[in-house]
């Protein structure tokens, strides 16, 4: 074999790092219905994913509550199997080998923490250690790299239930990369956080993908987290996928809109500028429609030479509207 | 491969030596309820040695034990109380609620064994009970009663394996226990009927040895004969040698079986939440 086959062999297994074929996952539900009938249905929370993910990508994995977003997430680490469909991560199957990936991926669920709780912060990464078996040298220098990236100096020797939220997210996120996983995955980290927690997970994130080469998969409902931070999102609901590609294009597709909403000084008639619509007008509080593939310095520079403005700031818009403009989108094209 | 094979058990071993080592400092965190705790158990102690001096004053050497030695039993079981968990509240809420909340999926990611885990860090609660709410209690007896306490080490040794092993029966079961959680809806309710067979069958009321013709050989086979009972007897020396010996076996068979029967209803429970979800 030449050394040329062996690198295209690599690339190859590189590009399909993460690699769904037709993935599907069906729940028995029973509901009671009456006194002793029960009734059985069945929810297809996954239904038929394709999507291949290639090594050091940063991908967004984004839809509404129930969406599929979580059991994807499950498939991925085995700890759900598949009901059909094809799944390799990094070639291995993960419900078959479960044990064996564990060792090479980290996962973080955002509302449900692995970290001990009675205990102080660094015992649970102590625990880590062991349990990933690390080399003492390269634990402590990831320990030291995450704690000073993570701004958990501080926190080390406090015991997790007195942590914040995003203090906790903080030191979950850590515990996930102890043992140098090739690949993150993260189900809903920012959900709950205040806004400086989340830009310091965010800003953590780019970091780590950007100089470790870690391949990483969130999923959110904050269209703020992908803008920020992926430059690859894929959209899904009811289990299926309705888009993959750059988040500019979101709103292309669902020619959905975003929203500036205007202080003036008193209260006026509704702004009628080209290119707008006026939503609700609440005193002297008003609220534009434009675009959301547009940009709104223009629309913003036109308000304020024209109209004695306070205060103004640009709402995203929300995933469940950008689906909804999606299903609105393909039905008229 | 022998290699490999070696690294891999002394891997285990640090990684369930540590989880055993957190066990113990969590609840070592809790001082004040400690505290608190060890003067229950004292309180307690007394209130049921008098009822039991009351009791022996009518009915010496009852179940075979004269009046010291009564009152010794007393005290051996405010020590074990905790430490074996006699009346249940360890880990299995914990678990339970994990199963309920379905925690336990991300528990189940981890690459490590469910029950090792849970056994080892039930072990390292244990020490600390021995500790923080055993010693009390046995020395405040041992202070205003006159108890029957060896001598020897050599029965106080034989006394902690048979704690030990009355521990890992006591997890054994609370394991099992907690397990129901998976199908009953309300997991509460099995540590209720825990809670109630092992407060009876334990012994903590009366010594198995005071029950009556039938009732008491069931009760002295059960796997709650195990938790004080046991150690309790060998601890005033009614076992020794051979008998020594038996004991230990009949302890050994439970904990292998109740073990063996959580790691079998484990793998159930696993394949159901790897494919319903939990
Ligand atoms: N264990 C389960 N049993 C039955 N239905 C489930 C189970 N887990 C998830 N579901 C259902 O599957 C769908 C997708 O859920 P989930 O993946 O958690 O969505 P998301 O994370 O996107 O909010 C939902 O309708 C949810 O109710
Ligand atoms: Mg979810």
């Amino acid at each position: 074999m030449s050394w040329g086959e062996n690198d295209d062999a690599d690339d190859d297994a590189d590009a399909r790092f993460i690699e769904l074929d037709g993935l599907e996952k069906v729940f028995d539900v029973r509901r009671r219905a009456g006194l002793l009938r029960r009734e059985k249905h069945q929810v297809r929370a996954v239904d038929g994913i394709s999507f291949r993910v290639p090594r050091g990508e940063m991908v967004g994995y984004i839809g509404p509550n129930g969406a599929g977003k979580s059991t994807t997430i499950k498939m991925l680490t085995g700890i759900l199997t598949p009901s059909g469909g094809r799944l390799r991560v990094a070639g291995i199957d993960p419900s078959r080998e479960r044990t064996r990936l564990a060792r090479r991926i980290g996962v973080v669920f955002g509302q449900r923490t692995t970290l001990w709780w009675d205990l102080p912060l660094i015992d649970s990464y102590r625990l880590m250690h062991r349990m990933y078996r690390v080399p003492d040298a390269r634990f402590r220098a990831n320990l030291d790299r995450c704690v000073e990236l993570l701004d958990l100096a501080e926190l080390l020797d406090v015991p997790v239930r007195q942590l914040s939220l995003g203090q906790r997210m903080r030191g979950d996120i850590a515990a996930a990369l102890l043992h140098d996983p090739e690949v993150l995955y993260l189900d809903e980290p920012t959900i709950g956080l205040d806004v400086i927690s989340k830009a310091k997970v965010r800003e953590f994130l780019r970091d780590l993908n950007a100089e470790r080469g870690t391949t990483v998969l969130l999923t959110t409902h904050d269209l703020t987290d992908i803008e920020q931070l992926c430059r690859r999102v894929m959209v899904i609901d009811h289990g299926r996928l309705l888009y993959d590609g750059a988040p500019a294009g979101l709103h292309e597709v669902g020619r959905s809109e975003r929203t500036l909403v205007v202080d003036l000084e008193r209260e006026l008639a509704p702004i009628g500028l080209p290119g707008t619509r006026v939503v609700r007008v609440e005193g002297p509080r008003q609220w534009l429609a434009f675009p959301a593939a547009e940009s709104a310095a223009p629309l913003v520079a036109r308000i304020a030479a024209d109209f004695p403005l306070v205060d103004l700031s640009v709402r995203e818009p929300d995933i469940e509207t950008v689906i909804a403009a999606m299903y609105a989108g393909r039905s008229t094209v | 491969m022998g290699v490999s094979g070696v690294s891999g058990v002394s891997g285990a071993l640090r990684l369930y030596a540590a989880v055993a080592a957190g066990g113990f400092r969590r609840y070592a965190t809790y001082r004040v309820a400690t505290l608190a705790g060890a003067f229950t158990n004292t309180v307690f102690g007394f209130i049921v040695a008098y009822t039991y001096i009351a009791l022996w004053d009518e009915r010496p050497r009852l179940g075979g034990y004269d009046l010291s030695q009564a009152v010794t039993y007393v005290w051996i079981s405010q020590a074990l109380l905790m430490t074996c968990v006699l009346m249940g509240g360890g880990f299995e809420d914990e678990l339970i609620e994990r199963i309920r909340t379905g925690a336990i999926a991300v528990d189940l990611y981890r690459p490590a064994d469910l029950q090792l885990w849970w056994l080892a860090s039930d072990l390292g609660r244990a020490v600390f009970h021995l500790l923080g709410r055993g010693i009390v209690p046995l020395v405040c007896g041992a202070l205003v009663f006159d108890l029957t306490l060896p001598a020897s080490p050599l029965v106080w040794a034989a006394f902690l394996v048979a704690v030990t092993l009355g521990v890992v029966v006591s997890f054994a079961i609370r394991f099992l226990v907690a397990l129901s959680a998976f199908w009953l809806l309300d997991g509460a309710g099995a540590a209720q009927v825990s809670w109630l067979a092992g407060s009876f069958f334990s012994g903590l009321l009366l010594p198995l040895n005071v029950f009556p013709g039938a009732l008491g050989e069931v009760a002295r086979a059960l796997p709650w004969c195990s938790l004080l009972q046991i150690p309790a007897d060998v601890l005033l020396g009614r076992l020794a040698g051979w008998e020594l010996t038996g004991a230990y076996a009949f302890q050994a068979c439970w904990a292998l079986a109740l073990l063996g029967a959580g790691r079998l209803v484990q793998t159930v429970a696993t394949r159901r939440v790897v494919v319903q979800g939990g």
